[in-house]
Protein backbone atom coordinates (compact mmCIF):
# COMPACT_ATOMS: atom_id res chain seq x y z
CA UNK A 1 0.00 0.00 0.00
CA UNK A 2 1.77 3.21 -1.20
CA UNK A 3 2.11 5.82 1.72
CA UNK A 4 -0.33 8.75 1.52
CA UNK A 5 1.03 11.95 1.66
CA UNK A 6 -0.04 14.30 5.60
CA UNK A 7 -2.41 16.45 4.24
CA UNK A 8 -3.73 13.51 2.79
CA UNK A 9 -4.00 11.49 6.07
CA UNK A 10 -5.30 14.80 7.33
CA UNK A 11 -8.31 15.22 4.75
CA UNK A 12 -9.41 11.84 4.95
CA UNK A 13 -9.31 12.07 8.65
CA UNK A 14 -11.45 15.30 8.87
CA UNK A 15 -14.43 13.07 6.49
CA UNK A 16 -14.05 10.63 9.03
CA UNK A 17 -14.74 12.83 12.10
CA UNK A 18 -17.71 14.89 9.78
CA UNK A 19 -19.38 11.38 8.77
CA UNK A 20 -18.88 10.38 11.92
CA UNK A 21 -20.82 13.48 13.99
CA UNK A 22 -23.41 13.30 11.45
CA UNK A 23 -24.56 9.93 11.84
CA UNK A 24 -24.37 10.45 16.16
CA UNK A 25 -26.08 13.47 15.24
CA UNK A 26 -28.98 11.49 12.80
CA UNK A 27 -29.36 8.67 15.53
CA UNK A 28 -29.87 10.35 18.57
CA UNK A 29 -32.68 12.77 17.36
CA UNK A 30 -35.78 10.69 19.30
CA UNK A 31 -38.11 9.61 16.14
CA UNK A 32 -41.47 11.84 15.77
CA UNK A 33 -44.59 9.85 17.05
CA UNK A 34 -46.73 8.71 13.92
CA UNK A 35 -49.74 10.76 14.32
CA UNK A 36 -51.94 7.43 13.36
CA UNK A 37 -51.07 6.03 17.50
CA UNK A 38 -53.10 9.52 18.73
CA UNK A 39 -56.87 9.66 20.00
CA UNK A 40 -59.09 11.75 18.59
CA UNK A 41 -58.92 13.88 21.04
CA UNK A 42 -55.07 14.48 20.65
CA UNK A 43 -55.89 15.18 16.80
CA UNK A 44 -58.13 17.88 18.00
CA UNK A 45 -56.06 19.64 20.58
CA UNK A 46 -53.66 19.88 17.55
CA UNK A 47 -51.24 17.09 19.18
CA UNK A 48 -51.33 15.54 15.74
CA UNK A 49 -48.59 18.45 14.31
CA UNK A 50 -45.14 16.82 15.66
CA UNK A 51 -43.09 18.66 18.17
CA UNK A 52 -40.66 21.18 17.09
CA UNK A 53 -37.14 19.55 17.82
CA UNK A 54 -33.61 19.65 16.94
CA UNK A 55 -33.92 18.61 13.33
CA UNK A 56 -31.68 15.40 11.85
CA UNK A 57 -28.57 16.52 9.52
CA UNK A 58 -30.59 15.39 6.64
CA UNK A 59 -33.22 18.09 6.79
CA UNK A 60 -30.35 20.59 7.51
CA UNK A 61 -28.52 19.36 4.09
CA UNK A 62 -31.92 19.90 2.07
CA UNK A 63 -32.57 23.08 3.59
CA UNK A 64 -28.96 24.13 3.02
CA UNK A 65 -29.69 22.78 -0.69
CA UNK A 66 -32.99 24.62 -1.25
CA UNK A 67 -31.53 28.07 0.43
CA UNK A 68 -28.16 28.40 -1.67
CA UNK A 69 -29.85 26.73 -5.19
CA UNK A 70 -31.63 29.88 -4.88
CA UNK A 71 -29.80 32.17 -2.88
CA UNK A 72 -30.84 35.52 -3.55
CA UNK A 73 -34.77 35.43 -3.58
CA UNK A 74 -36.71 38.52 -2.29
CA UNK A 75 -39.79 37.90 -1.02
CA UNK A 76 -41.27 40.70 1.69
CA UNK A 77 -39.05 41.83 4.38
CA UNK A 78 -39.14 38.91 6.13
CA UNK A 79 -38.56 36.17 3.51
CA UNK A 80 -35.40 37.05 1.57
CA UNK A 81 -32.96 34.43 0.28
CA UNK A 82 -29.61 33.56 2.36
CA UNK A 83 -27.28 35.62 -0.58
CA UNK A 84 -29.42 39.05 0.16
CA UNK A 85 -29.47 38.62 4.13
CA UNK A 86 -25.39 37.83 4.11
CA UNK A 87 -24.62 40.78 1.75
CA UNK A 88 -26.09 42.69 4.24
CA UNK A 89 -24.01 41.99 7.04
CA UNK A 90 -20.92 42.01 5.06
CA UNK A 91 -22.13 45.20 4.01
CA UNK A 92 -22.38 46.32 6.90
CA UNK A 93 -19.14 44.80 8.52
CA UNK A 94 -17.15 46.35 5.32
CA UNK A 95 -18.20 49.58 5.80
CA UNK A 96 -18.07 50.23 9.55
CA UNK A 97 -14.44 47.61 9.01
CA UNK A 98 -12.74 49.91 6.25
CA UNK A 99 -14.19 53.59 8.11
CA UNK A 100 -11.78 51.92 11.19
CA UNK A 101 -9.26 51.32 9.54
CA UNK A 102 -8.83 54.82 7.37
CA UNK A 103 -8.55 55.90 11.36
CA UNK A 104 -7.02 53.75 12.98
CA UNK A 105 -4.13 52.69 10.54
CA UNK A 106 -2.66 56.63 10.45
CA UNK A 107 -3.81 57.63 14.21
CA UNK A 108 -1.44 54.21 15.05
CA UNK A 109 1.51 55.52 12.62
CA UNK A 110 1.87 58.92 14.85
CA UNK A 111 1.18 56.94 18.13
CA UNK A 112 3.91 54.42 16.95
CA UNK A 113 6.08 57.13 16.40
CA UNK A 114 5.60 59.54 19.41
CA UNK A 115 5.73 58.49 22.44
CA UNK A 116 3.96 61.79 23.85
CA UNK A 117 1.04 60.77 21.60
CA UNK A 118 1.35 57.36 22.65
CA UNK A 119 1.46 58.65 26.29
CA UNK A 120 -1.27 61.09 26.15
CA UNK A 121 -3.93 58.65 23.84
CA UNK A 122 -3.15 55.86 26.14
CA UNK A 123 -5.37 56.13 29.10
CA UNK A 124 -8.91 56.49 26.84
CA UNK A 125 -7.39 53.78 24.69
CA UNK A 126 -7.24 51.76 27.77
CA UNK A 127 -10.67 52.52 28.86
CA UNK A 128 -12.33 52.13 25.39
CA UNK A 129 -10.90 49.41 24.28
CA UNK A 130 -12.79 46.74 27.04
CA UNK A 131 -15.86 47.88 26.20
CA UNK A 132 -18.03 45.49 24.70
CA UNK A 133 -19.19 47.14 21.56
CA UNK A 134 -23.03 46.34 21.98
CA UNK A 135 -23.06 48.72 25.11
CA UNK A 136 -22.65 51.58 22.67
CA UNK A 137 -25.95 50.33 20.75
CA UNK A 138 -28.49 52.14 22.63
CA UNK A 139 -25.86 55.52 22.97
CA UNK A 140 -25.80 54.99 19.08
CA UNK A 141 -29.36 54.26 18.50
CA UNK A 142 -30.02 57.73 20.48
CA UNK A 143 -27.55 59.80 18.77
CA UNK A 144 -27.43 58.39 15.11
CA UNK A 145 -31.51 57.88 15.06
CA UNK A 146 -30.83 55.19 12.22
CA UNK A 147 -30.46 51.39 13.42
CA UNK A 148 -28.68 51.10 10.14
CA UNK A 149 -25.85 53.29 10.61
CA UNK A 150 -26.09 52.36 14.27
CA UNK A 151 -24.79 48.76 13.66
CA UNK A 152 -21.83 50.24 11.23
CA UNK A 153 -21.13 52.35 14.48
CA UNK A 154 -20.77 48.99 16.71
CA UNK A 155 -19.15 47.49 14.06
CA UNK A 156 -16.34 50.70 13.73
CA UNK A 157 -16.29 51.08 17.43
CA UNK A 158 -15.48 47.33 17.67
CA UNK A 159 -12.69 46.78 15.26
CA UNK A 160 -10.73 49.93 15.70
CA UNK A 161 -8.63 49.21 18.84
CA UNK A 162 -6.61 45.56 17.28
CA UNK A 163 -5.86 47.58 14.70
CA UNK A 164 -4.52 50.77 16.24
CA UNK A 165 -2.83 48.70 18.91
CA UNK A 166 -1.45 46.42 16.40
CA UNK A 167 -0.31 49.41 14.12
CA UNK A 168 1.23 51.60 16.72
CA UNK A 169 3.10 47.99 18.49
CA UNK A 170 4.23 47.50 14.44
CA UNK A 171 5.25 51.30 14.07
CA UNK A 172 7.22 51.81 17.28
CA UNK A 173 9.29 48.42 17.07
CA UNK A 174 10.76 48.82 13.30
CA UNK A 175 14.72 47.89 13.70
CA UNK A 176 16.57 51.57 14.25
CA UNK A 177 18.91 50.02 11.47
CA UNK A 178 16.00 50.55 8.98
CA UNK A 179 15.18 53.64 9.83
CA UNK A 180 18.94 55.00 9.64
CA UNK A 181 19.27 53.33 6.34
CA UNK A 182 16.58 55.53 5.32
CA UNK A 183 17.69 58.23 6.91
CA UNK A 184 21.34 57.88 5.63
CA UNK A 185 19.97 58.09 1.94
CA UNK A 186 18.55 61.17 2.51
CA UNK A 187 14.45 59.99 2.64
CA UNK A 188 12.00 62.57 3.85
CA UNK A 189 9.14 61.58 5.91
CA UNK A 190 6.61 60.79 3.98
CA UNK A 191 8.83 58.44 1.77
CA UNK A 192 10.31 56.84 4.95
CA UNK A 193 6.96 55.86 6.30
CA UNK A 194 6.01 54.28 2.94
CA UNK A 195 9.01 52.61 1.99
CA UNK A 196 10.95 51.84 4.95
CA UNK A 197 7.82 51.57 7.95
CA UNK A 198 4.86 50.76 6.56
CA UNK A 199 6.85 47.43 4.93
CA UNK A 200 8.24 46.69 8.02
CA UNK A 201 5.44 47.26 10.16
CA UNK A 202 3.30 45.42 7.59
CA UNK A 203 3.11 41.52 9.18
CA UNK A 204 1.64 43.32 12.35
CA UNK A 205 -0.44 45.47 10.85
CA UNK A 206 -1.94 43.04 9.00
CA UNK A 207 -2.32 41.08 11.95
CA UNK A 208 -4.32 43.62 13.40
CA UNK A 209 -6.52 44.04 10.69
CA UNK A 210 -7.34 40.32 10.56
CA UNK A 211 -7.92 40.11 14.61
CA UNK A 212 -10.55 43.12 13.77
CA UNK A 213 -12.54 41.43 10.88
CA UNK A 214 -12.78 38.56 12.97
CA UNK A 215 -14.50 40.61 16.07
CA UNK A 216 -16.33 42.63 13.35
CA UNK A 217 -17.92 39.30 12.17
CA UNK A 218 -19.13 38.60 15.77
CA UNK A 219 -20.31 41.57 16.46
CA UNK A 220 -22.24 41.92 13.39
CA UNK A 221 -24.82 39.09 14.33
CA UNK A 222 -25.38 40.11 17.49
CA UNK A 223 -26.28 43.91 16.38
CA UNK A 224 -28.61 42.77 13.97
CA UNK A 225 -30.12 40.59 16.49
CA UNK A 226 -30.69 43.88 18.12
CA UNK A 227 -31.42 46.31 14.87
CA UNK A 228 -33.63 43.81 12.97
CA UNK A 229 -34.61 44.49 9.61
CA UNK A 230 -31.93 42.61 7.44
CA UNK A 231 -28.57 40.66 7.60
CA UNK A 232 -27.61 37.38 8.67
CA UNK A 233 -28.03 38.09 12.57
CA UNK A 234 -31.74 38.96 12.07
CA UNK A 235 -32.07 36.06 10.28
CA UNK A 236 -31.19 33.74 12.95
CA UNK A 237 -33.43 35.46 15.23
CA UNK A 238 -36.08 35.28 12.23
CA UNK A 239 -36.19 31.86 12.28
CA UNK A 240 -35.54 30.99 16.18
CA UNK A 241 -39.05 33.02 16.40
CA UNK A 242 -40.45 31.37 13.49
CA UNK A 243 -39.53 27.99 15.14
CA UNK A 244 -37.68 26.87 12.08
CA UNK A 245 -34.84 25.50 13.64
CA UNK A 246 -33.33 23.91 10.41
CA UNK A 247 -32.62 27.50 9.38
CA UNK A 248 -31.41 28.49 12.32
CA UNK A 249 -28.77 25.46 12.40
CA UNK A 250 -28.14 26.00 8.46
CA UNK A 251 -27.35 30.33 9.00
CA UNK A 252 -25.23 29.54 12.05
CA UNK A 253 -23.58 27.37 9.72
CA UNK A 254 -23.22 29.90 7.19
CA UNK A 255 -21.73 32.49 9.40
CA UNK A 256 -19.06 30.36 9.91
CA UNK A 257 -18.11 29.54 6.36
CA UNK A 258 -18.11 33.18 5.66
CA UNK A 259 -15.94 34.32 9.18
CA UNK A 260 -13.72 31.61 7.73
CA UNK A 261 -13.67 33.22 4.20
CA UNK A 262 -12.70 36.17 5.60
CA UNK A 263 -10.32 34.97 7.82
CA UNK A 264 -8.34 33.53 4.80
CA UNK A 265 -8.40 36.65 2.98
CA UNK A 266 -6.17 38.34 5.42
CA UNK A 267 -4.56 35.07 6.00
CA UNK A 268 -3.22 35.40 2.18
CA UNK A 269 -2.95 39.03 2.86
CA UNK A 270 -0.62 38.20 5.63
CA UNK A 271 1.32 35.89 3.68
CA UNK A 272 1.89 38.87 1.03
CA UNK A 273 3.58 40.97 3.52
CA UNK A 274 5.53 38.94 5.42
CA UNK A 275 9.54 38.89 5.38
CA UNK A 276 11.91 36.99 7.49
CA UNK A 277 14.90 38.78 9.01
CA UNK B 1 48.64 74.45 6.50
CA UNK B 2 46.09 73.00 3.81
CA UNK B 3 42.35 71.33 5.52
CA UNK B 4 42.33 67.88 5.03
CA UNK B 5 39.51 66.70 2.62
CA UNK B 6 37.97 65.36 6.33
CA UNK B 7 38.75 66.77 9.07
CA UNK B 8 37.54 66.24 12.89
CA UNK B 9 38.15 69.20 14.90
CA UNK B 10 37.83 68.46 18.75
CA UNK B 11 35.39 65.90 18.99
CA UNK B 12 33.91 65.14 22.36
CA UNK B 13 31.01 63.19 23.56
CA UNK B 14 29.69 62.89 27.00
CA UNK B 15 26.80 61.29 28.46
CA UNK B 16 25.10 61.74 31.78
CA UNK B 17 25.88 58.97 33.88
CA UNK B 18 23.70 57.50 36.87
CA UNK B 19 25.22 59.48 39.67
CA UNK B 20 23.95 62.67 37.93
CA UNK B 21 27.50 63.38 36.64
CA UNK B 22 28.99 62.96 33.11
CA UNK B 23 30.77 60.66 31.40
CA UNK B 24 33.14 61.22 28.79
CA UNK B 25 33.48 58.83 25.97
CA UNK B 26 36.10 60.49 24.26
CA UNK B 27 37.80 64.13 24.37
CA UNK B 28 38.83 66.52 21.82
CA UNK B 29 39.61 63.77 19.37
CA UNK B 30 41.04 65.73 16.25
CA UNK B 31 42.29 63.95 12.83
CA UNK B 32 42.02 64.69 8.99
CA UNK B 33 41.10 61.88 6.57
CA UNK B 34 42.32 62.89 2.46
CA UNK B 35 40.65 62.54 -0.42
CA UNK B 36 41.08 58.99 -1.87
CA UNK B 37 42.23 57.78 1.76
CA UNK B 38 41.56 54.52 3.38
CA UNK B 39 41.90 54.66 6.72
CA UNK B 40 41.07 52.36 9.56
CA UNK B 41 40.69 53.10 13.73
CA UNK B 42 41.54 50.39 15.64
CA UNK B 43 40.67 50.41 19.34
CA UNK B 44 39.37 48.84 22.17
CA UNK B 45 35.75 48.56 22.99
CA UNK B 46 34.24 51.21 24.55
CA UNK B 47 36.73 53.73 23.35
CA UNK B 48 34.01 55.15 21.36
CA UNK B 49 34.96 54.03 17.75
CA UNK B 50 31.20 53.98 16.82
CA UNK B 51 30.59 56.70 18.28
CA UNK B 52 32.59 58.75 16.07
CA UNK B 53 31.44 56.31 12.73
CA UNK B 54 27.76 57.52 14.27
CA UNK B 55 29.05 61.63 14.38
CA UNK B 56 30.32 61.04 11.01
CA UNK B 57 27.71 59.41 9.48
CA UNK B 58 25.36 62.37 10.74
CA UNK B 59 23.51 59.72 13.02
CA UNK B 60 24.45 60.91 16.06
CA UNK B 61 25.42 64.85 17.32
CA UNK B 62 29.02 64.89 19.23
CA UNK B 63 29.02 67.30 22.51
CA UNK B 64 31.55 69.21 21.29
CA UNK B 65 33.43 69.64 18.38
CA UNK B 66 32.74 69.83 14.52
CA UNK B 67 33.23 67.86 11.49
CA UNK B 68 34.15 69.46 8.05
CA UNK B 69 34.23 67.66 5.01
CA UNK B 70 34.87 69.46 1.96
CA UNK B 71 35.24 72.53 4.15
CA UNK B 72 31.45 71.95 4.59
CA UNK B 73 29.88 71.30 8.16
CA UNK B 74 28.41 68.32 8.48
CA UNK B 75 25.09 67.76 10.50
CA UNK B 76 22.78 65.22 10.06
CA UNK B 77 22.50 61.97 7.61
CA UNK B 78 23.45 62.96 4.03
CA UNK B 79 23.94 60.38 0.55
CA UNK B 80 27.44 62.32 1.03
CA UNK B 81 28.07 60.01 3.30
CA UNK B 82 27.50 56.13 2.54
CA UNK B 83 27.61 53.72 5.39
CA UNK B 84 28.39 50.17 5.39
CA UNK B 85 27.13 48.74 9.15
CA UNK B 86 28.11 45.70 10.88
CA UNK B 87 24.76 44.24 10.83
CA UNK B 88 24.27 44.99 7.10
CA UNK B 89 21.09 46.93 7.55
CA UNK B 90 19.42 45.46 4.26
CA UNK B 91 15.44 45.84 4.05
CA UNK B 92 14.51 42.08 4.50
CA UNK B 93 11.25 42.30 2.39
CA UNK B 94 13.19 43.33 -0.54
CA UNK B 95 15.42 41.59 -2.86
CA UNK B 96 19.12 42.13 -2.95
CA UNK B 97 18.60 44.03 -6.19
CA UNK B 98 16.25 46.24 -4.91
CA UNK B 99 18.02 47.05 -1.41
CA UNK B 100 20.98 48.41 -4.52
CA UNK B 101 18.23 50.30 -6.38
CA UNK B 102 16.49 51.58 -3.69
CA UNK B 103 19.63 53.16 -2.45
CA UNK B 104 20.64 54.24 -6.03
CA UNK B 105 17.48 55.58 -6.69
CA UNK B 106 17.31 57.90 -3.78
CA UNK B 107 21.20 59.10 -4.73
CA UNK B 108 20.40 59.35 -8.19
CA UNK B 109 16.54 60.67 -8.50
CA UNK B 110 17.16 61.74 -12.18
CA UNK B 111 18.19 58.67 -13.87
CA UNK B 112 15.43 56.51 -15.10
CA UNK B 113 14.60 52.70 -13.88
CA UNK B 114 16.69 50.83 -16.56
CA UNK B 115 20.04 53.08 -15.66
CA UNK B 116 19.26 52.90 -12.19
CA UNK B 117 18.92 48.75 -12.35
CA UNK B 118 21.82 48.59 -14.58
CA UNK B 119 23.96 50.58 -12.67
CA UNK B 120 23.26 48.52 -9.61
CA UNK B 121 23.57 45.34 -11.19
CA UNK B 122 27.40 46.72 -12.18
CA UNK B 123 28.24 47.22 -8.44
CA UNK B 124 26.48 43.76 -7.59
CA UNK B 125 28.61 41.98 -10.01
CA UNK B 126 31.64 43.81 -8.34
CA UNK B 127 31.17 42.12 -5.30
CA UNK B 128 30.72 39.08 -6.96
CA UNK B 129 26.65 38.64 -6.98
CA UNK B 130 25.30 37.94 -10.32
CA UNK B 131 22.22 35.96 -12.15
CA UNK B 132 19.54 34.59 -9.68
CA UNK B 133 21.26 35.70 -6.62
CA UNK B 134 20.16 38.93 -6.80
CA UNK B 135 16.76 38.44 -7.07
CA UNK B 136 16.68 36.59 -3.56
CA UNK B 137 15.81 38.20 -0.22
CA UNK B 138 18.36 38.58 2.52
CA UNK B 139 16.75 35.95 4.23
CA UNK B 140 17.60 33.72 1.74
CA UNK B 141 21.13 34.70 1.44
CA UNK B 142 24.23 33.76 3.67
CA UNK B 143 26.51 36.37 6.05
CA UNK B 144 28.39 37.52 3.67
CA UNK B 145 26.34 37.49 0.57
CA UNK B 146 24.38 40.07 2.73
CA UNK B 147 27.29 41.62 3.60
CA UNK B 148 28.58 41.78 -0.38
CA UNK B 149 24.74 43.52 -0.88
CA UNK B 150 25.53 45.91 1.70
CA UNK B 151 28.83 47.27 0.38
CA UNK B 152 27.27 47.13 -3.14
CA UNK B 153 24.63 49.57 -2.03
CA UNK B 154 27.16 51.54 -0.33
CA UNK B 155 29.54 51.61 -3.07
CA UNK B 156 26.93 52.33 -5.70
CA UNK B 157 25.99 55.18 -4.31
CA UNK B 158 29.25 57.11 -4.90
CA UNK B 159 29.07 58.94 -1.19
CA UNK B 160 32.04 61.41 -0.83
CA UNK B 161 32.96 59.25 1.84
CA UNK B 162 31.99 55.93 2.86
CA UNK B 163 32.26 54.63 6.08
CA UNK B 164 32.58 51.06 7.39
CA UNK B 165 31.19 50.11 10.69
CA UNK B 166 32.93 46.82 11.43
CA UNK B 167 31.77 45.65 8.25
CA UNK B 168 32.96 41.73 8.46
CA UNK B 169 32.78 41.56 12.37
CA UNK B 170 29.80 38.85 12.01
CA UNK B 171 31.62 36.61 9.26
CA UNK B 172 33.69 33.86 9.84
CA UNK B 173 36.92 34.18 8.40
CA UNK B 174 37.33 32.93 5.26
CA UNK B 175 34.16 34.65 3.91
CA UNK B 176 35.97 37.41 5.59
CA UNK B 177 39.32 37.19 3.37
CA UNK B 178 37.38 36.57 0.11
CA UNK B 179 34.98 39.82 0.59
CA UNK B 180 38.08 41.81 1.99
CA UNK B 181 39.72 41.10 -1.03
CA UNK B 182 36.38 42.29 -3.06
CA UNK B 183 36.55 45.25 -1.15
CA UNK B 184 39.78 46.11 -2.12
CA UNK B 185 38.98 45.21 -6.12
CA UNK B 186 36.04 47.97 -5.30
CA UNK B 187 37.85 50.34 -3.83
CA UNK B 188 40.36 50.40 -5.99
CA UNK B 189 38.44 51.48 -9.24
CA UNK B 190 37.09 53.78 -7.46
CA UNK B 191 38.59 57.09 -5.70
CA UNK B 192 36.73 56.43 -3.12
CA UNK B 193 37.36 57.92 0.34
CA UNK B 194 37.08 55.10 3.28
CA UNK B 195 36.97 54.99 6.64
CA UNK B 196 36.73 52.27 8.71
CA UNK B 197 36.24 50.43 12.45
CA UNK B 198 37.81 47.01 12.94
CA UNK B 199 39.14 44.97 15.38
CA UNK B 200 41.60 43.37 13.44
CA UNK B 201 44.75 43.82 12.84
CA UNK B 202 45.60 42.16 10.13
CA UNK B 203 42.14 43.57 8.60
CA UNK B 204 42.99 47.12 8.94
CA UNK B 205 46.94 46.33 7.77
CA UNK B 206 45.55 44.67 4.39
CA UNK B 207 43.81 47.20 3.86
CA UNK B 208 44.49 50.64 4.77
CA UNK B 209 46.90 53.25 4.05
CA UNK B 210 46.94 54.87 7.52
CA UNK B 211 45.56 53.20 10.87
CA UNK B 212 44.53 55.86 13.52
CA UNK B 213 44.68 53.89 17.00
CA UNK B 214 42.64 55.32 20.14
CA UNK B 215 43.41 54.70 23.47
CA UNK B 216 41.19 53.18 26.21
CA UNK B 217 37.64 54.93 27.15
CA UNK B 218 36.60 56.38 29.22
CA UNK B 219 38.10 59.52 28.02
CA UNK B 220 39.60 58.43 24.98
CA UNK B 221 41.64 60.09 22.74
CA UNK B 222 43.03 59.02 19.27
CA UNK B 223 46.74 58.85 19.99
CA UNK B 224 48.73 57.68 16.83
CA UNK B 225 48.23 57.58 12.75
CA UNK B 226 50.21 54.86 11.84
CA UNK B 227 51.06 54.71 8.34
CA UNK B 228 51.49 51.58 6.41
CA UNK B 229 54.37 51.76 4.27
CA UNK B 230 53.22 48.88 2.21
CA UNK B 231 52.80 49.15 -1.34
CA UNK B 232 49.65 48.32 -3.51
CA UNK B 233 48.36 46.40 -4.57
CA UNK B 234 48.30 44.32 -1.51
CA UNK B 235 47.69 40.72 -1.43
CA UNK B 236 46.68 38.45 1.72
CA UNK B 237 49.15 36.03 1.09
CA UNK B 238 52.35 37.79 -0.10
CA UNK B 239 52.07 41.01 2.40
CA UNK B 240 53.16 39.09 5.16
CA UNK B 241 56.67 38.53 3.07
CA UNK B 242 57.03 42.29 3.46
CA UNK B 243 59.77 43.57 5.40
CA UNK B 244 57.55 46.09 7.00
CA UNK B 245 54.39 44.19 7.71
CA UNK B 246 55.91 42.21 10.75
CA UNK B 247 56.79 45.93 12.52
CA UNK B 248 53.96 47.43 12.01
CA UNK B 249 51.82 45.14 12.68
CA UNK B 250 54.33 44.31 16.12
CA UNK B 251 53.85 48.35 16.72
CA UNK B 252 49.93 47.96 16.50
CA UNK B 253 49.70 44.86 18.79
CA UNK B 254 51.92 46.55 20.93
CA UNK B 255 50.07 49.47 21.45
CA UNK B 256 46.80 47.77 21.88
CA UNK B 257 48.08 45.07 23.86
CA UNK B 258 49.66 47.67 26.61
CA UNK B 259 50.17 51.57 25.75
CA UNK B 260 46.20 52.05 24.80
CA UNK B 261 45.88 51.13 28.42
CA UNK B 262 48.72 53.30 30.04
CA UNK B 263 47.75 56.25 27.80
CA UNK B 264 44.20 56.11 28.60
CA UNK B 265 43.02 59.40 29.59
CA UNK B 266 46.62 60.85 29.67
CA UNK B 267 47.17 63.33 26.50
CA UNK B 268 44.48 65.20 27.76
CA UNK B 269 45.38 68.53 26.83
CA UNK B 270 43.94 71.65 25.53
CA UNK B 271 43.27 70.94 21.87
CA UNK B 272 46.94 69.05 20.93
CA UNK B 273 45.44 66.12 20.36
CA UNK B 274 46.19 65.35 16.49
CA UNK B 275 47.48 61.85 17.04
CA UNK B 276 51.36 61.43 16.48
CA UNK B 277 52.30 60.38 12.78
CA UNK B 278 54.43 57.22 12.93
CA UNK B 279 55.89 56.03 10.10
CA UNK B 280 57.66 52.29 10.38
CA UNK B 281 59.94 51.60 7.03
CA UNK B 282 62.73 49.57 7.52
CA UNK B 283 64.06 50.52 4.23
CA UNK B 284 64.41 54.07 4.97
CA UNK B 285 66.02 56.06 8.01
CA UNK B 286 62.49 58.44 8.96
CA UNK B 287 61.64 55.75 10.67
CA UNK B 288 60.87 57.72 13.92
CA UNK B 289 59.43 54.77 15.95
CA UNK B 290 62.32 52.60 15.34
CA UNK B 291 65.60 54.23 15.29
CA UNK B 292 67.59 51.08 15.99
CA UNK B 293 66.05 48.15 14.12
CA UNK B 294 68.04 44.86 14.56
CA UNK B 295 70.88 45.12 12.57
CA UNK B 296 71.36 42.89 9.89
CA UNK B 297 74.37 40.08 10.24
CA UNK B 298 77.26 40.81 8.49
CA UNK B 299 79.95 38.70 8.03
CA UNK B 300 83.20 40.74 9.70
CA UNK B 301 86.39 40.23 7.73
CA UNK B 302 89.42 39.03 9.50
Amino acid sequence: MKMLTENKKAAVLSILILVIGCLIWEVSIPAQKTAGELTEYELLTGGGQPKAGVPPPTDVLSKAWEQLSNPFYDAGPNDKGIGIQIGYSIYRVLTGYLLAAVIAIPLGFLIGMSSVAHKALNPFIQVLRPISPLAWMPLALFIIQDSEASAIFVIFICSIWPMLINTAFGVAGVREDWVNVARTHELGPVKTAFTVILPAAAPTIVTGMRISIGIAWLVIVAAEMLVGGTGIGYYVWNEWNNLDLTSVIFSILMIGVVGMLLDSIFGLLQRTVAYTE
Amino acid sequence: MAKPFLSIEQLTQRYPDRTGGEFTVFENASFGVEKGEFVCILGHSGCGKSTIMNILAGLAEPSSGVVKMDGMHVSGPSLDRGVVFQNYSLLPWLSALKNVTFGVAARFPQWDKAKVVEHSTAFLAKVGLAGDTIHRKPSQLSGGMRQRVSIARAFANEPKLLLLDEPFGALDALTRGTIQDELIKVWSDTDQTVFMITHDIDEAILLADRILLMTNGPMAQVAESVEITIPRPRNRTSIVEHPNYYAIRNHLVQFLGQRSAELAGQLGGEGLNSPKTVHIDLKDDTDTENPDPAPMLRAVEG
